[in-house]
């Protein structure tokens, strides 16, 4: 089922709702008709989508409410206290620190509570479970292109299963993009030169847009797309249709032997360069003395400017990457490099 | 060319010479030292910005009047929301009501005959048409398509605008803002006249202190920045560049610097304007001055440790989310206590309806709205969803135009008088006030709608689903455009014909007002002494004289 | 009180908007402190960006460093603190009310150290960095011995020539304003009680200075210099 209405077809509803004979139905329909004109809300979609429309509509309720207060208390003064002759005499009031203090302390404290609430509605939100499926995302001017880990390569188009986090992990290859999936209430900036993430798990079946949300010239508004969420079973039909592709770990396999990076990165350890077998999620010594965690960031970096990460015991003759791989095929690397990482470790040299 | 006809403090003595008439010819007032004439030049420049953002604004509500662009292609619209936003908010925003109102009274509300630095003054004014020129060159060179924030790599490497002229019209109209922001407050330490204590200067001057505080210690961290993209464009060195090491976050966060407690510096003096029409016209004092005084202080303060909340979807770790977050929460309690103090000030006045209240009453209840809706913005969780959406843009456009534009109009009806000697025709300005009132809310509030159903901000063409909303906004718009050109004509018809207004048309208090209206080169006759408290309008334990 | 009594016996410059010449010359001072001010956040965007960046990427940064002429940069700081001093030495003339000759000795001579600056900064480090194809934007080109580290190493040299040629700026603007008390004092216009101008136009100095005590180290000397085979 499509959320996302046209006017025409909202008045065809219209029309065939106010068809049915039956008053209460009428009612309903005509109800239902006019919240899918005017609804309030994108569709709720996401495991966190009503909590963010809860919290939504308590800021509403206080901005309404404080709105409305001001101004009937300002419309009933200007009544009241209108001026009724020159000679009016109004009292000498400076001030009450009591009042002060109230109207300091209350608002302060709906900050801590609307603060708080969110906060840990954010923090919930952002890191994502351990077992969520992965999704690649590359932004160009003007297009997302897609990868699941499974294989399956998309344009402009996301599908998913209902009921299970999805973690998204993207980049750009040229400017800044927003991935925005307004009905999952989620949004991440896409960064050229680094990757950033984000999850989330849809709850509702269903079509729902994805906008590019970060201005990126020409066409920005044409950076457009849709997330199909369907339910499990469906999706793995999907997937079986569309496995044209290899996974991307074997994908990356092949880019890994294919450049002889196998020739230095022994899985063993023995080779001159590091053992890669178990190091992703977790920190790698370097020889500067930091011991940053191994995550996408970090191997692009290796990629690029190895220098940079100069793994402990090991002497710095990576030679760079920079401009031989498509974005893609670091993916596929990272990909590589993870499906690696639920073997054991191997001992370094 | 003036006598006084009513007249509520004792008229000073008769004199027909006075700012406006003293010299004639262009050169007195290109090369002028007044401060007076230096605020009207200002006056006459920012109008004319505003007009030129406007039309780009007509524009882009005309185009999005339909899914699919009613009017221009892609590129032009983009190139239209980024001049709107550069020329709004560097070229009329800013400078507004410091540049204009503030230049023209400071000296006045605190007993000076002009400010510290005149002929520094001036060449602020020079400085800023310099960077009006650069940006106005862009915009007929082809314009520029970057959004007013020149996020790099696109502004940088990719876009094939006029960049490098428009971040130069920023940059120089920046230095504009420093050196009036410097004169400000050595004017306001050093030149009070006697008896005029630092509790006793009208609310105005404390917003303007705090105001300047932002414009020396702010702005030049964007001129630095807006240089360093201005090299990397055009000497292709990667400072913003990933390709060459750079970061393009490095950008944001440098911009953003600035750009946050800019946002501050469109307000502030706003706020102070509310102070003085409020108390004027409900002839009351302002209920806990000390509170309001120091309120702007810690707005201005906190204005520089929030600006990472324009960040929070641009992968910074999570407790930088956290910590802006709860100091963007911070920041909106002393506007708080501000509207919470105006309200209280109307308790027992004696209230009068003229159009500088009316805008001053439309200016707390939208100010009010716009400034809550930035706690959805401040709240981490809601933000993800919010920013960059059509939320966004209304949330600043309440604050902008129902908060800082509409202060600026009321301040400019109620000194109206005092600028010109003349008085403009009160029930029009009322209707006036009527018409931007309602049309900017059927523009504004729809838009709040539409970002929480998702569209993005900066779309020119747009799912169907959005047309509706859209309509009403557009709708909306034309009426506040009207709402805006009906003072242009009166305004006009008043500097020609308007009937002469006394020294002091308002009963208001203020050293401004005891002084001739338009008042001499100098200001006063005789240097006034301060004896009374701010806004001591008499009361009722008080006999009056 | 009468306003026009100060106005027209008049050799010091009095403005009509002060009350008095005490006032304009706090004025003065507290206006030149505030443009310090905002010449403290301006040098400090940039200097914010180039901690960013060396903490990024400090090996680059290191071979960046050492590229640099140190021997001119040391030279040149004990030139600008010389200048400081004759500066300082310039002020102290006024105040004890030295013949105008002596002033602008200390002038001319705060000017000649400054062209000094400038002149040895042009000719010997970019000139040399130029020649050297070592400036960004002027025919830039890698080396083979920085491998991988070859684009961060010419963002350390953008960092070097947008702070140095900031700074640089600065100076010429310095020399300007030199000029103009050098001519003030041949007027003979300042005096034990009248020096306002030197002492903001010293304050200016100063700050210029400072600005470079805190670019040399930072730029010239990161990694150390002469340890374990340094340049």
């Amino acid at each position: 089922m499509i959320f996302d209405v046209s006017i025409d077809a909202t008045i065809n509803a219209a029309v065939n709702g106010t068809m049915t004979t039956n008053l209460a139905q009428h009612g309903w329909a005509g109800l239902q008709t006019l919240a899918a004109m005017f609804p309030l809300q994108p569709p709720v979609a996401s495991s966190i989508a009503g909590d963010i429309d809860r919290l939504y509509y308590l800021l509403t309720v206080i901005t309404l409410f404080f709105t409305a207060l001001i101004f009937s208390i300002i419309f009933y003064f200007m009544v009241k206290y209108r001026r009724r002759s020159n000679d009016d005499r109004p009292p000498d009031i400076h001030g009450s620190l009591v009042l002060e203090l109230a109207w300091t302390i209350i608002p302060s404290l709906i900050c801590v509570v609307i603060f708080v609430w969110s906060s840990s509605l954010y923090i919930r939100a952002y890191h994502p479970p351990a077992n969520a499926a992965e999704v690649f995302v590359i932004g160009k001017q003007w297009m997302w292109h897609l990868q699941h880990t499974e294989g399956p390569r998309e344009i402009n188009a996301l599908h998913v299963p209902v009921g299970v986090p999805v973690k998204l992990t993207m980049t750009s290859q040229d400017v800044i993009h927003g991935f925005y999936v307004p009905a999952f209430r989620v949004k991440k900036d896409v960064l050229p030169g680094r990757y950033t993430s984000f999850w989330f798990e849809a709850t509702e079946a269903g079509t729902y847009h994805l906008f590019c949300t970060e201005f990126c010239g020409t066409s920005h508004t044409e950076m457009i797309g849709w997330v199909y969420a369907m339910p499990p079973r469906e999706y793995a039909e999907w997937l079986a249709n569309n496995e044209n592709d290899e996974p991307m770990a074997q994908q990356g396999e092949r880019i890994f032997n294919h450049y002889t990076c196998n020739y230095c990165h022994v899985p063993d350890g023995s080779g001159r360069g590091p053992s890669l077998v178990g190091i992703f999620g977790k920190p790698e010594k370097l020889s500067n003395g930091q011991s940053p965690v191994v995550d996408e960031d970090l191997i692009r970096r290796a990629l690029m400017e190895p220098n940079s990460v100069p793994v402990e015991g090991f002497a710095p003759i990576m030679p760079t990457f920079k401009g031989q791989f498509t974005e893609e095929q670091i993916l596929q690397l990272i990909a590589y490099v993870k499906s690696l990482g639920s073997q054991e470790r191997a001992n370094a040299k | 060319m003036s006598t006084a006809t009513i007249d509520l403090h004792e008229a000073p003595a008769e004199s027909s010479t006075n700012y406006l008439n003293a010299t004639y010819g262009m050169k007195s007032w290109l090369l002028t030292l007044d401060h007076k004439r230096i605020g009207m030049l200002y006056l006459g420049t920012i109008t004319l910005m505003f007009l030129v953002g406007g039309i780009a604004a007509v524009l882009m509500r005309l185009n999005l009047l339909e899914p699919q662009g009613a009017l221009v292609e892609p590129d032009t619209y983009n190139k239209l929301f980024s001049i709107h936003g550069i020329l709004m908010v560097f070229f009329f925003l800013v400078p507004s009501i410091p540049a204009t109102l503030g230049n023209f009274l400071i000296p006045l509300m605190i007993g000076a005959r002009d400010v510290a630095f005149p002929r520094l003054n001036l060449m602020s004014w020079y400085v800023f048409i310099t960077g009006c020129a650069f940006v106005l060159y862009a915009v007929m060179a082809g314009g520029v398509d970057t959004g007013w924030t020149f996020y790099p790599p696109f502004s940088s490497s990719y876009s094939h605008s006029h960049v490098v002229a428009a971040a130069l019209g920023i940059f120089i109209a920046g230095f504009s803002s420093i050196l009036t922001g410097l004169n400000f407050i050595v004017t306001i330490h050093k030149m009070r006249a006697p008896g005029m204590t630092w509790f006793r200067l009208p609310l105005f001057i404390w917003a303007m202190y705090a105001t300047s505080l932002i414009f020396v210690l702010g702005t030049p961290v964007i001129a630095v920045t807006l240089l360093l993209l201005g090299a990397e464009r055009l000497l292709h060195v990667g400072i913003f560049d990933p390709a060459i090491g750079g970061d393009p976050l490095l950008f944001q966060h440098l911009f953003w610097f600035y750009s946050h407690p800019a946002v501050y510096i469109m307000i502030l003096p706003g706020m102070g304007v509310i102070s003085e029409l409020i108390t004027a016209f409900s002839r009351k004092k302002i209920f806990g001055y000390s509170f309001v005084a120091f309120s702007s202080l810690a707005i201005a303060i906190i204005s520089f440790v929030v600006w990472g909340h324009h960040m929070f979807v641009t992968g910074q770790s999570i407790y930088a989310g956290l910590v802006f977050s709860v100091l963007s929460f911070v920041v909106a309690i002393p506007s708080a206590v501000k509207v919470f103090n105006w309200t209280a000030t109307l308790y027992k006045g004696s209230i009068s309806y003229e159009a500088p209240m009316l805008y001053a009453l439309g200016f707390i209840g939208l100010f009010t709205m716009g400034g809550l809706t930035g706690l959805f913005l401040a709240s981490l969780a809601t933000d993800i969803h919010l920013n960059s959406t059509y939320f966004i843009v209304a949330h600043f456009h309440y604050v902008m135009v129902g908060g800082a534009v509409m202060a600026f109009l009321g301040g400019i009806h109620y000194w109206w008088p005092k600028i010109t000697g003349r008085m403009y025709p009160d029930l029009w300005a009322r209707f006036a006030a009527f018409v931007i009132f309602i049309g900017f809310n059927l523009t504004f509030f729809p838009q709040f709608m539409l970002g929480y159903l998702g569209m993005p901000r900066r779309y020119g063409i747009y799912p169907e689903e959005f047309q509706v909303l859209n309509v009403m906004s557009s709708a909306g718009a034309s009426i506040l455009a009207v709402g805006y050109v009906i003072p242009l004509v009166y305004f006009f018809w008043s500097w020609n014909y308007g009937p002469p207004a006394g020294p002091n048309p308002w009963g208001a208090t203020g050293l401004e007002w005891e002084t001739a209206s338009p008042p001499p080169t100098e200001n006063f006759e005789h240097t006034p002494i301060v004896t009374e408290e701010p806004y001591n309008y008499p009361t009722a334990e008080v006999a009056s004289e | 009180m009468s306003e026009t009594a100060l106005h027209h016996a008049n050799p010091t410059g009095f403005a009509h908007q002060f009350e008095d010449l005490e006032q304009q010359h706090e004025a003065g001072r507290l206006g030149m402190w505030i443009f310090l001010a905002t010449e403290i956040l301006f040098f400090g965007g940039m200097f914010t960006a180039y901690t960013i960046y060396r903490a990024l990427h400090l090996p680059a940064f290191v071979i960046g460093s050492h590229l640099l002429e140190v021997q001119f940069g040391a030279t040149n700081t004990v030139v600008l603190i010389c200048s400081s001093l004759t500066m300082a030495l310039a002020i102290r003339a006024a105040q004890t009310g030295k013949e105008k000759s002596t002033i602008i000795m200390w002038l001319v001579l705060t000017m000649i150290l400054g062209a000094t600056f400038l002149g040895l900064k042009l000719r010997f480090e970019w000139y040399h960095d130029y020649v050297e194809h070592i400036v960004p934007g002027f025919g830039f080109v890698y080396r083979p011995e920085w491998g991988s580290l070859a684009p961060s190493v010419q963002m350390f040299m953008c960092f070097y020539f947008f702070m140095t040629g900031l700074h640089a700026l600065h100076m010429v603007v310095g020399l300007g304003i030199l000029a103009v008390l050098v001519g003030m004092a041949g007027k003979g216009k300042f005096t034990s009680q009248y020096y306002v101008p030197l002492e903001i136009s010293g304050l200016y100095w100063h700050f210029v200075d400072i600005v470079w005590i805190f670019l040399f180290p930072l730029l010239y000397l990161i990694g150390g210099r002469y340890a374990s085979g340094g340049h």
